[in-house]
């Protein structure tokens, strides 16, 4: 009984799981509203409330301007997004696996610097090298998410902790290469890199529109969507995006079926990295240029959530990725339109996963009728 | 204390679990609840006991309802249950098992072992129950930690105990003394409901059988009167054969050859001790014996999950001792595994993926990186009607479908192919009555085709019915070789509890 319960639940998910995501979205924004009115002391000082819910209005309407209003805030939601979309998939492929990469961080830097180094090393024709400095960014990044993989599938480690000890790794030991000579910008003292020259970035997005350096979106953004693409491709059409789900949804039956998941554990970490290091290589080719010590940022957490947030869907993890994107990009004219911090933004994100970790809440929020209480945790527990 | 069900209804998103159903128990008496899996005997047991509320219907005592908000006011309303998975602490005796969460406490919550002890000394004597008090959990049989949740239940005074599936982890011998057990109980004046699917057990025991189907109870039955094939039929909704209809076997040359194999788990402990025994093709062996005597391990090693310790397996004269799972799918071995839900089957995969579960690297499904799913889904459709499974489509959830066709998916992927040894691990456990026939005459066709057939089972029925051969495990060994129609169930129980009866009958 209990089975057929769980079974009958599986199939109202398809339907409820969109309808949650979107709910939690909406609660998110109503409670971020609350939080708007309650912090605007100099309107509720003068007993001014219609001047507070005015700030909610003004605050998401700068939000939704600043991210879709113009070209050049469609440019700066596609730049945020772009690296959120790759390690979205990063995070999301290993979640397919039944693996949680908590890495992509690590990952990125390790893609950044690889591609980075190739970038300022080469001297190529830039048709030539910016492909091959891209390739040396997803190659970088799926070496250094192979290590997880194979401590897991030798040792048995967990991921969990082997992924967020390697991000501290890869961190220093970025931090001590951009110190070396090889790296470190002649003229500086601080750790920050060499520039890429200018055929060795990657193109700007709109870089056929003249005179307008403002518009920061690159080619990376097209990655990112092939990266989305090919992340669909591998799950639907591969033999070894089947042996993926089956292994990320039940690993008892892939080893039965004669999967070799020791495998499978590997290569879902590599392929993982391997996004995650492209993230890296957009950011430091497309992005910035050099690399900082920290040019990673929050990036590899954030994937998490809209890994989640997706439910590991390629569709859903770009949606999601986009939605981040806008929610950072717009956060910035919010804090200049109307006074509200953009720390705002983080609180939205935050709650936005909350709502989702927590499908329950809003069950009992909107009282969705007969909608499964599911996790969007798609990953194996520690026990496994 | 008289319990009774009125009118219960519980629904659950698009299915009502629960349809109206009417029940009572007097103490004194044993009722035997009855039914298929999916047949709602577990959810209108949870609302019994407090976990679900029903959405119609009262449960009433001694003619007054009451009203259960959790398992905590069941107990205190003298309702006891004995869960099919014991719940206990493997590592605590068994007098602290038994007073957990009602510790006789001294000052400053001081535990009182000596008074834990007393008590389970009583309860144990005057149930004849026969328990040592300071006994560790995890050192006692089945049947024994079985009797620590009976006496669990009575210390706290239940007046009706309900066991769900008791006897599905015990052995023959082990049966016999917990139907004393229910025996000594109902003389004791407490009322017992019997959860069970096994019909034997049910006429051996109840003094009254209510038959549950599709969340209805559709009929009682006279123990003393009815049959097995009328509570079958009651059970399924129309006639059901008991019995598995074939010829004498036609065995020809040895296909599998396993030679002193030894299988260890990681903790060293030896689970399958040099076992030697050979299958024929055109034969269906089967291995009896009772749960957790090694036959899982034999099973995995001679599938390859799990690594031998010592000794040789081969088919067909090519050793594969130390083949992985796929080398041996592809020399022609099929493998139903003993759990569908957990090995057989992903149950997030949809009924076409899970048809290619073990073969979408195959040539015929595959090109290069790519599955071709077009193939796929062609077998796909030929399968779910070739082997009649219940399905909306292809594309649906195989977690969705009941046991029965989920047992169909798996056994028609492993058996539609060319196979030399077919490995059958409790084939229909936990299946409806209704596919158990059908996955019965499925594996006697693909004997009759000329396949070595391998069957291992707890249930002693199913193997005595199918197998022409029979061996016995008792603690990782064969115990015995016997002609399964030369010899009694009894005798065959005898071997599974480690005894050896005097008899001629050894094949």
């Amino acid at each position: 009984m209990k089975r057929l319960f769980n079974s009958l639940g599986e199939r109202l998910n398809k339907i409820n799981s969109l309808k949650l995501t979107l709910l939690a979205v909406l609660s998110a924004l109503l409670v971020g509203a609350f939080i708007i009115v309650v912090s605007d002391v100099d309107n509720l000082k003068t007993g001014n409330i219609g001047g507070a819910f005015s700030t909610v209005g003004s605050a998401y309407w700068a939000l939704v301007v600043g991210s879709f209003g113009s070209l050049r805030a469609i440019s700066n939601t596609i730049n945020s997004a772009t690296p959120l979309i790759l390690c979205g998939v990063s995070v999301a492929i290993a979640f397919k696996a039944g693996l949680f990469n908590i890495g992509a961080t690590g990952q990125m830097l390790a893609g950044g610097i690889t591609a980075l180094w190739v970038g300022f090393a080469m001297d190529g024709p830039g048709l030539i090298q910016v492909p091959l400095a891209v390739i040396a960014g997803a190659v970088g990044g799926a070496i250094f998410g192979a290590i997880p993989g194979i401590l897991k599938a030798r040792t048995g480690a967990h991921e969990v902790i082997t992924t967020i000890m390697l991000n501290n790794m890869a961190a220093f030991f970025i931090l001590w290469l951009l110190k070396t000579n090889l790296f470190q910008r002649e003229d500086r003292t601080d750790p920050i890199s060499k520039l890429v020259s200018v055929h060795g970035r990657l193109p700007r997005l709109f870089g056929f529109l003249d005179g307008r350096s403002d518009l920061v979106a690159h080619i990376g953004f097209i990655v990112a969507i092939l990266a989305v693409v090919v992340y669909w491709w591998f799950l639907k059409k591969t033999t070894t995006g089947f042996e993926f789900r089956a292994y990320g949804l039940n690993a008892d039956a892939a080893t039965y079926a004669g999967m070799h998941v020791k495998r499978l554990t590997v290569l879902s970490m590599m392929f993982a990295g391997g996004f995650a290091g492209l993230a890296g290589a957009a950011e430091v080719l497309g992005t910035y240029g050099y690399a900082s010590a920290n040019f990673a940022g929050n990036i590899g957490f954030d994937a998490i959530a809209i890994a989640l947030l997706g439910q590991s869907t390629p569709l859903g993890t770009f949606v999601a990725a986009v939605l981040f994107g806008a929610l950072q990009a717009g956060g910035r004219q919010m804090q200049t339109n109307s006074d509200v911090p953009i720390d705002l933004i983080v609180v939205l994100r935050a709650l936005i996963v909350m709502f989702i970790a927590a499908p329950l809440l809003i069950k009992t929020i909107w009282r969705t009728k007969n909608a499964q209480v599911t996790s969007g945790q798609t990953f194996r527990g520690w026990g496994s | 204390m008289k319990l009774e069900l009125r009118g219960i209804t519980k629904r659950f998103p698009g299915v009502v679990a629960n349809d109206n159903v009417n029940l009572s128990v007097n103490t004194g008496e044993v009722l035997s609840l009855i039914g298929e899996n999916g047949a709602g005997k577990s959810t209108l047991m949870s609302v019994l006991y407090g976990m679900y509320k029903a959405d119609e219907g009262e449960i009433v005592i001694d003619g007054s309802p009451v009203a259960f908000n959790s398992p905590a006011d069941a107990i205190a309303a003298g309702i006891g249950m004995v869960h099919q998975h014991f719940m206990l602490v493997p590592v605590f005796t068994v007098a602290e098992n038994v007073v957990l969460g009602v510790e006789p406490t001294g000052k400053f919550g001081k535990l009182h072992i000596d008074e834990a002890r007393r008590m389970v000394r009583e309860i144990s004597d005057k149930y004849s129950l026969d328990l040592d008090p300071d006994a560790v959990i995890e050192d006692l049989p089945v049947g024994v930690q079985q009797r620590v949740e009976i006496v669990k239940v009575l210390l706290r005074d239940a007046k009706v105990v309900v066991f769900d599936e008791p006897t599905a982890v015990l052995t023959p011998s082990e049966i016999i003394e917990f139907f004393e057990i229910v025996n000594t109980l109902v003389k004791a004046g407490r009322g017992v409901v019997f959860i069970t699917h096994k019909l034997k057990e049910a006429l051996h025991i109840a003094n009254r059988i209510a038959v549950l189907r599709r969340g209805k109870v559709v009929g009682e039955a006279d123990p003393k009167t009815a049959t097995e094939s009328q509570i079958a039929e009651m059970m399924v909704g129309r006639p059901v054969q008991l019995t598995v209809d074939k010829k004498l076997a036609d065995a020809g040359a040895s296909v599998l050859q396993v030679k002193n194999l030894t299988v260890l788990d990681a903790d060293g402990r030896t689970h399958v001790d040099s076992v030697s025994f050979e299958v024929h093709a055109g034969e269906i062996v089967g291995i009896a014996g009772v749960q957790g005597n090694g036959q899982t391990e034999l099973v995995e090693a001679l599938t390859g999950l799990r690594k031998a310790a010592g000794g040789s397996i081969s088919l067909d004269g090519n050793d594969l001792t130390h083949a992985n799972p796929r080398e041996r799918h592809q020399m022609g071995m099929a493998h139903i595994p003993e759990d569908r839900q957990r090995q057989g089957l992903v149950g997030g995969l949809s009924v076409a993926e899970n048809l290619v579960l073990t073969r979408y690297h195959d040539d015929q499904f595959s090109h290069g990186v790519l599955v071709d799913w077009d193939s796929a889904n062609t077998i796909a459709d030929t399968l779910i009607a070739e082997y009649d499974i219940r399905t909306p489509n292809k594309e649906t959830g195989v977690g969705t479908l009941s046991g029965g066709n989920q047992q169909k998916v798996i056994v028609a992927r492993e058996l539609s192919r060319d196979l030399r040894l077919t490995i059958a691990a409790q084939p229909t456990r936990g299946v409806d009555v209704g596919s158990i026939e059908y996955i019965h005459s499925r594996i006697v066709k693909e004997r009759d085709t000329g396949t070595a057939v391998l069957i291992v089972s707890t249930e002693l029925d199913e193997v005595m019915a199918l197998s022409d051969r029979l061996l016995v495990m008792y603690r990782g060994k064969v115990v015995a070789e016997l002609d399964p129609k030369k010899v009694t169930p009894m005798e065959v129980g005898l071997y599974m509890a480690g005894s050896r009866p005097d008899s001629t009958v050894q094949a």
